[in-house]
């Protein structure tokens, strides 16, 4: 078995790391609005954000929390 | 060598997790650890996890992780969305994670710890696991089919419109049962009554910081969102000792109408203005609470006070009233089984799933980690005081209404427990009473403050901890609260739709009003009857929840094994065929007693007709109620009855061979995603 060696340890934290900021921005739906920007070819604005909050509301809406 | 590196390693794991269960169940003279829980618990999901959902994975589902899912066929970019297995399995969890595996378990911890502990165990990795990962992949094969859609499609239209009104009804229960934990734990709490209440401000700060001043970033508004609760909790200590404590400090029948248009407002107004934010605070606020938790258990490696079994196993408990079968396995309910869970895994999950393989992590994983989060909650109950815990728990009606009643007779139960110590409590938690404060919530808090200030603190933050801890659970008690009163609104307006088709149209203010209206009354009523119940309410209207819950997994399960045989799988029938047998056996032992019992704090009958005979101010009321709830049990218990019989019709067809077996699964198609080993 090869010895982990330190360059390795940074690597695989920096990929959880960044793993971690992934989950977040899905939960907390950032990815979905990063994706809504590059479906459309635009900047974030406030036009944008209320163009998709406006587009994703039967998403988010319909989204049953659990008990 | 790797292999019997292997064996070995799983042979350790399985003697230590038998060792840890002898000592929880074995060891009765004196208090063990709850490192030893844990340890059961750890142990138990490693197997089940490496084991029994590989098998599940490899023999009975096939799964094919060339098999195309709808993530990559449907790809839009908005619902459909191939993504990395993590973030769905931290998706599909915060989806799942609600009060009930907190609250379920603190209310069965009256029973002791040891039923608890092995129901959430067993019940966990034997079934609600199953049902999750089952119910996940036959979405994700059906295009991320809901589990009406597939009920109507494999069992018969009947199957799906029972589920559909099981959903709504169970909604309905749901939401009257949660919000009556949140009145209980904030009635005569000025400190956490204003802490709860400024959320709402920081909900629609964050609202509008997110539409008007940094467009989208979410995480940052959540992580400001949260520093104004923190700071709102430390304000809540200065305003429950000055002048305007009064301002803040409510009787429950005042909240719960504030609770009620609370739920009218939240579900009638735009969703990024109050719901969003809210939601997003609450995932922020529930994720780091339940990851601090499991920190602080481990850190602090607290004592269980509550002996493993108590008196209470024969149905006499003051928290709740019935034996331990089958009301310890009800009561647990979403820490073991969550019929509720079938609705996420067959909503936004399937449509996020990459690989067929994956969803034995996401669904079956996600599962052991909510039943992980139940079991934080029996030692977050069985740390304290049993005494403490009765007091605390108890309805004025059982115990009595004033101090000296309530210890004198806890205290001749067994449980020492002086007025003084709990006026102690109270003070150093900033409460006036913690006497009577059913509902789970309060008991849950004060166990939490306890596990967190031996970290940190000590008893000079215990008011801190113990207020942080009823925002945490009010907080996500309210998102459930307005996310399920919206949801519950749409499915009406969907079914009022096929009537008139107005009423169907979702962005129509009339309509939103009408269904708003309707969803918020029905739930409320049970609300108020709840805060109105002599028995703290949590006696009928939790019981009423849990078998309303797990009917619910009762349908999914029903479908699950429906597609098993229809697959031609039936040799492994027994995966899905035995927890529906065991949850039929407990729902409709459940509901027979809930009832019929003649026991009038078991049989809601036995008791409407105690109570109309008796003097009682407001009996007839008090009687409706009861009957109501009767009437609501027996008509749920009928409609799941008819599913699991046309179920079993189906099957005998299919396997007698008078029908020929069709099954609605999306086509084959190869996917363009490169593999990646199970």
């Amino acid at each position: 078995m090869p010895k982990p060696n330190f360059a390795t340890m940074l690597r695989t934290t920096r990929n959880a790391a960044a793993l971690l900021v992934c989950i977040l921005r899905e939960i907390f739906d950032e990815n979905s609005y990063a994706r809504f920007l590059a479906r459309t070819d635009r900047a974030s604005s406030t036009e944008a954000y209320a163009e998709f909050i406006h587009q994703e509301a039967h998403i988010s809406e319909r989204r049953p929390r659990c008990c | 060598m790797n292999r019997l590196l292997r064996f070995f390693v799983w042979t350790l794991v399985a003697i230590l997790g038998a060792a840890a269960f002898a000592t929880i169940a074995l060891r009765r003279s004196e208090p063990i650890s709850a490192l030893w829980i844990v340890t059961a618990a750890v142990c138990t999901y490693s197997i089940a996890y490496r084991f029994y959902s590989r098998f599940i994975a490899m023999r009975v589902l096939l799964l094919n992780a060339r098999r195309a899912t709808p993530s990559e066929r449907l790809d839009n970019g908005r619902d459909f969305v191939p993504t990395n297995k993590w973030v769905v399995f931290g998706h599909h969890f915060a989806a799942i994670a609600g009060p009930g595996p907190l609250v379920g378990p603190v209310l069965a911890a009256q029973f002791g710890y040891l039923p608890g502990v092995l129901w959430i165990l067993v019940g966990s990795v034997f079934g609600g696991c199953v049902q999750d990962f089952v119910v996940l992949l036959f979405s994700v094969r059906r295009d991320g089919k809901s589990l009406t859609e597939m009920a109507r499609e494999e069992i018969s239209p009947l199957g799906g419109s029972v589920a559909f009104i099981a959903v709504i009804t169970i909604i309905i229960i749901l939401l009257g049962a949660i919000g009556l934990i949140v009145v209980n734990a904030l009635k005569g709490s000025p400190w956490g009554t204003f802490t709860i209440a400024a959320t709402i401000p920081i909900a629609l700060f964050m609202g509008f910081y997110l539409r008007r001043i940094r467009p989208g970033k979410v995480i940052e508004a959540s992580l400001m969102g949260f520093i104004l609760v923190m700071l709102s909790i430390w304000g809540g200590q200065w305003i429950s000792h000055s002048p305007y404590a009064s301002w803040f400090s409510f009787s429950g029948i005042t909240l719960c109408f504030a609770l009620i248009v609370y739920g009218f407002a939240a579900s009638a107004l735009p969703v990024w203005l109050l719901l969003a934010p809210r939601d997003y605070l609450s995932t922020f606020v529930k994720l780091g609470t339940i990851s601090i938790l499991a920190l602080g258990i481990l850190i602090s490696r607290p004592t269980l006070h509550m002996p493993a079994l108590t008196q209470f196993i024969d149905g006499s408990g003051p928290v709740f009233a019935g034996s331990i079968f089958p009301f310890a396995l009800i009561t647990i309910a979403c820490g073991a089984i969550s019929g509720f869970h079938s609705l996420i895994s067959s909503g936004t999950t399937p449509k996020l799933v990459q690989r067929e393989t994956e969803t034995r992590m996401i669904g079956y994983g996600a599962m052991i980690a909510e039943s992980f989060v139940a079991i934080m909650a029996v030692i977050a109950a069985c740390v304290l005081d049993p005494g403490v815990y009765f007091a605390v728990n108890s309805p004025a009606g059982i115990v009595g209404a004033s101090a000296v009643a309530a210890t004198h007779t806890i205290s001749s139960w067994g449980f020492a427990v002086t007025p003084a110590q709990m006026s102690d409590l109270a003070r150093a938690v900033g409460e006036q009473s913690l006497f009577n404060r059913t509902g789970g919530a309060p008991a849950f808090a004060l166990g939490m403050a306890h596990i967190f200030s031996r970290t940190i603190g000590g008893t000079a933050l215990l008011g801190i901890w113990y207020h942080f801890a009823i925002m945490f659970e009010a907080l996500f008690i309210l998102t459930t609260l307005d996310a399920g009163t919206r949801v519950g609104r749409f499915m009406l307006q969907d079914g009022l739709g096929r009537i008139w088709k107005p009423l169907g149209r979702t962005s129509w203010y009339p309509s939103i009003l009408l269904t708003s209206g309707i969803i918020v009354s029905l739930w409320g009523y049970f609300l108020y009857a709840g805060v109105r119940d002599p028995l703290g309410g949590i006696n009928s209207v939790w019981p009423l929840f849990g078998i309303a819950n797990q009917l619910l997994a009762i349908v999914a399960l029903c479908v699950s094994t429906t597609i098993l045989i229809k697959s031609g799988k039936t040799r492994y029938m027994a995966v899905t065929l035995v927890p529906l047998f065991v949850l039929v056996s407990i729902t409709f032992t459940a509901a027979y007693h809930k009832v019929l019992n003649p026991n009038p704090r078991i049989g809601f009958l036995a008791h409407a007709h105690q109570i109309a005979a008796s003097a009682t101010a407001g009996a007839s009321r008090l009687a409706f109620n009861d009957r109501l709830d009767a009437f609501i049990t027996t008509i749920l218990v009928a409609l799941v009855f008819l599913v699991v019989a046309e179920s079993a019709r189906v099957w005998f067809q299919v396997l007698s061979g008078r029908r020929k077996p069709s099954l609605h699964e999306s086509p084959f198609i190869p996917s363009q995603l490169a593999p990646e080993e199970m």
